[in-house]
């Protein structure tokens, strides 16, 4: 029992909110353990945010019980914020204060000491690369820069779980490397992250994924088991007209699914062996040589439109 | 407790100090707007365009028009020959008033009787003519007197005092009194109310808007304290406007300041942390600033005009008088006149005083328990 308790570092059930005639949030369920990095995903509007503030506290549930790391953040959430941490969607530290003011503002409203303080903002600052902006206004940061900002704040009082709420929207590829980088780090020092994200590549990078839609949590697996979970097959298709192919692919007998990636068509059907041989056919009418079929892993994108039944965020 | 109200506090100055134009913002409009009220916005009337017709054209009649030619409260326009000059100059806005003597205005006064003197007026601009009405019947009462004390001694009297034969026209104008006087004093406390309600307001919704309100509430900070952290400076702000604006009434506009400042104090702050609670709660029903700004300006227009400032609130209809009650305004309108002009002290009045500590206790309490719930 003991061993359980403290393996768990979130535990959501039954959890519902509503605001006004919208259900945000209907009944969801999960269970996240120390060290994992657990992922939301989900279209725009399907309770991610929602699910995030009632975890950080400042949401109250219709309905249902959170315990963050032990504590009852229903009850206690004064006890509950001082071991969880969370960065909202939206950018909110204050932008006429430089880097430092805003490190030294949390710091002393989560009554940080300041030798600790110290210490810990340089350590964050260096391994965000970010030393050399203390004195910089965060208004007048990069989109990356100020999601990193965001980042340390947030770490400053040494959370043991860290709720991010789209922390690399808007952020370039690069800057995003680096945040995974922090985060990797984090989860070697047994901090438990759970994180949103419209990114398929991020999503993959999660220990586990909810993926949730109209409230709920329709599934909830890891990456790779979710993976075996989607029904059907996948084929990808080269071709320079990948728009027209699609449109061609769609409908035809037990093709369940298309999904345009990029200059390739991803096609699931439900009996690869039976239907290789009739995509080459119509594929053959079409100009597009056999060669340019091939048998292939679903990516999480490919899982997400084929679980949830429509087009991944991206 | 103390250090989280403290960062907070600091956080707060460092962002006003950041802003370079906040001192600007924060002064030049309350001294502007000082200086135009103090100079518009009063019921004295100066240079009045008059037509006058003199039908009797007697020693009593010139010296009747002698007296308003007199005054600097009336310009003589028009020295008519006949009524249709007098038509003329009031439709064609030469004159704003007309003086009709009729003949045999001489006889009837040597006769003890009643001498009618017409005076006709442009109605359009009531205000003015009410006004100007008032100084005619002291120059008529005046006139009366000299002509009096002429039939009771052969020589000449001295003028007597003005003063002690004025109509009573404006019972709500302190008589004898530059109404200037009466007016700096509701300019400070209007203007005040007016600044602290919109800043406390706007600050806290505007961190609603931005964002950084979620931030900061995921953090350990109470409610409580981060409304103290919040409205602190602008209690301090608020002072320092009152003070200011005072000065700048006294030393300009030469108003005199006989109470203490102790109970200007006392009343001030009193008065602020109603004003405090007006914005919050204001705050606490607004999403966005824009949101805020129609508010702000839907409560606080009522307020001002509610409050005595310029409208006696005994002329008002019942149910408006009810609503003056709950206005901060009205009571510190009282003190800071009192404070003033009259230099009386708590004993006086502790009743407004009393009444602003009600109202402030319960628009903070009100507005406290409301941002709570406008957390969410
Ligand atoms: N404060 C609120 N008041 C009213 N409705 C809200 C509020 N917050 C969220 N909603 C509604 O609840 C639903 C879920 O919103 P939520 O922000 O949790 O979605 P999300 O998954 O975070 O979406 P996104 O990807 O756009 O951030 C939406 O329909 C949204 O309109
Ligand atoms: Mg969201």
């Amino acid at each position: 029992m003991t061993a359980e308790v403290n393996d768990v570092a979130i535990r959501a059930q039954g959890l519902s909110k509503s605001f006004g005639a919208v259900q945000a949030v209907r009944a969801a369920e999960f269970t996240v353990s120390r060290g994992e990095i657990f992922g939301l995903v989900g279209p725009d509007g399907a309770g991610k945010t929602t699910i995030m503030r009632m975890l950080a506290g400042v949401l109250r549930p219709d309905a249902g019980g959170i315990l963050v790391d032990g504590v009852d953040v229903g009850a206690e959430a004064e006890r509950a914020k001082l071991r969880l941490s969370y960065m909202p969607q939206r950018f909110g530290l204050y932008e006429d204060l430089t880097v430092a003011e805003n490190i030294f503002f949390y710091g002393e409203l989560f009554s940080v000491p300041r030798k600790e303080r110290l210490a810990r903002s340089t350590e964050l600052l260096d391994a965000a690369g970010m030393s050399p902006f203390r004195r910089r206004l965060a208004g007048q940061l990069s989109g990356g820069m100020k999601q990193k900002l965001g980042l340390v704040c947030a770490l400053i009082h040494t959370p043991q779980v860290l709720l991010l709420d789209e922390p690399t929207t808007g952020v370039d590829p690069v800057s995003r490397r680096d945040f995974w980088a922090i985060l990797y780090n984090l989860r070697e020092s047994g901090v438990t992250i759970l994180l949103s994200t419209a990114y398929m590549d991020e999503a993959e990078r999660c220990s586990r994924l909810a993926l949730l839609h109209g409230g709920q949590i329709r599934y909830c697996d890891t990456p790779a088991r979710l993976k075996q979970a989607m029904p059907g097959a996948l084929f990808a298709i080269a071709s320079p007209t990948p728009r027209a192919l699609r449109t061609a692919v769609a409908g035809q007998p037990g093709v369940l699914g298309v999904l345009l990636m990029g200059d390739r068509v991803h096609v699931r059907v439900d009996d690869p062996a039976r239907r290789l041989p009739e995509l080459r056919d119509l594929l053959a009418g079409l100009g597009v040589p056999d060669g340019a079929i091939l048998a292939t892993e679903p990516g999480i994108e490919d899982v997400f439109v084929a679980l949830l039944g429509q087009e991944a965020p991206t | 407790m103390f250090e989280r109200l403290s960062v907070m506090l600091m956080k707060e100055f460092l962002e006003l100090r950041r802003d370079r134009w906040a001192m600007f913002r924060l002064i030049a409009p309350l001294l502007i707007q000082m200086l135009v009220f103090g100079y518009a916005a009063t019921f004295t009337v100066h240079h009045v365009a008059t037509a006058i017709l003199d039908l009797d054209q007697s020693q009593a009649s010139r010296s009747l028009v002698s007296h308003f030619v007199a005054t600097s409260r009336f310009d003589v326009v028009d020295v008519a020959k006949n009524q249709a000059d007098i038509t003329r100059d009031i439709e064609e806005d030469k004159a704003v008033i007309a003086i009709v003597i009729h003949a045999g205005f001489a006889r009837d006064l040597e006769n003890g009787r009643s001498a009618p003197l017409q005076v006709i007026v442009d109605g359009t601009n009531s205000n003015t003519a009410l006004i100007a009405l008032g100084y005619i019947s002291q120059i008529v009462a005046q006139f009366s007197a000299d002509q009096a004390s002429r039939a009771f001694s052969p020589r000449v009297g001295t003028v007597p005092p003005e003063i002690g034969i004025s109509l009573q026209t404006r019972p709500w104008f302190n008589e004898g009194l530059d109404d200037r006087w009466f007016f700096i004093p509701g300019v400070i406390g209007t203007l005040t109310l007016l600044q602290v309600v919109s800043l406390t307001a706007f600050a806290i919704v505007r961190e609603r808007e931005v964002g950084t309100l979620e931030q900061i509430m995921v953090s350990p900070i109470r409610p409580f304290e981060f409304i103290l952290g919040k409205t602190v400076p602008f209690f301090l702000i608020g002072l320092g406007d009152i003070a200011l604006v005072s000065t700048f009434g006294i030393l300009w506009f030469h108003v005199p300041f006989i109470g203490s400042a102790w109970v200007m104090l006392l009343g001030a702050s009193l008065f602020l942390l109603a004003a405090l609670g007006m914005g919050l709660l204001l705050s606490t029903f607004s999403r966005t600033q824009q949101q805020a700004f129609a508010l702000n300006f839907f409560f606080v227009n009522p307020f001002f005009i509610l409050s005595g400032f310029a409208f006696p609130i005994a002329a008002m209809p019942k149910l408006l008088q009810w609503f003056t009650l709950v206005n901060p305004l009205r009571y510190f309108l009282v003190v800071i006149r009192a404070v003033f002009l009259k230099g009386v002290g708590i004993a006086v009045l502790w009743p407004q005083l009393a009444a602003l500590a009600v109202l402030a206790l319960a628009m903070l309490t009100l507005s406290v328990l409301r941002f709570r719930k406008s957390l969410d």
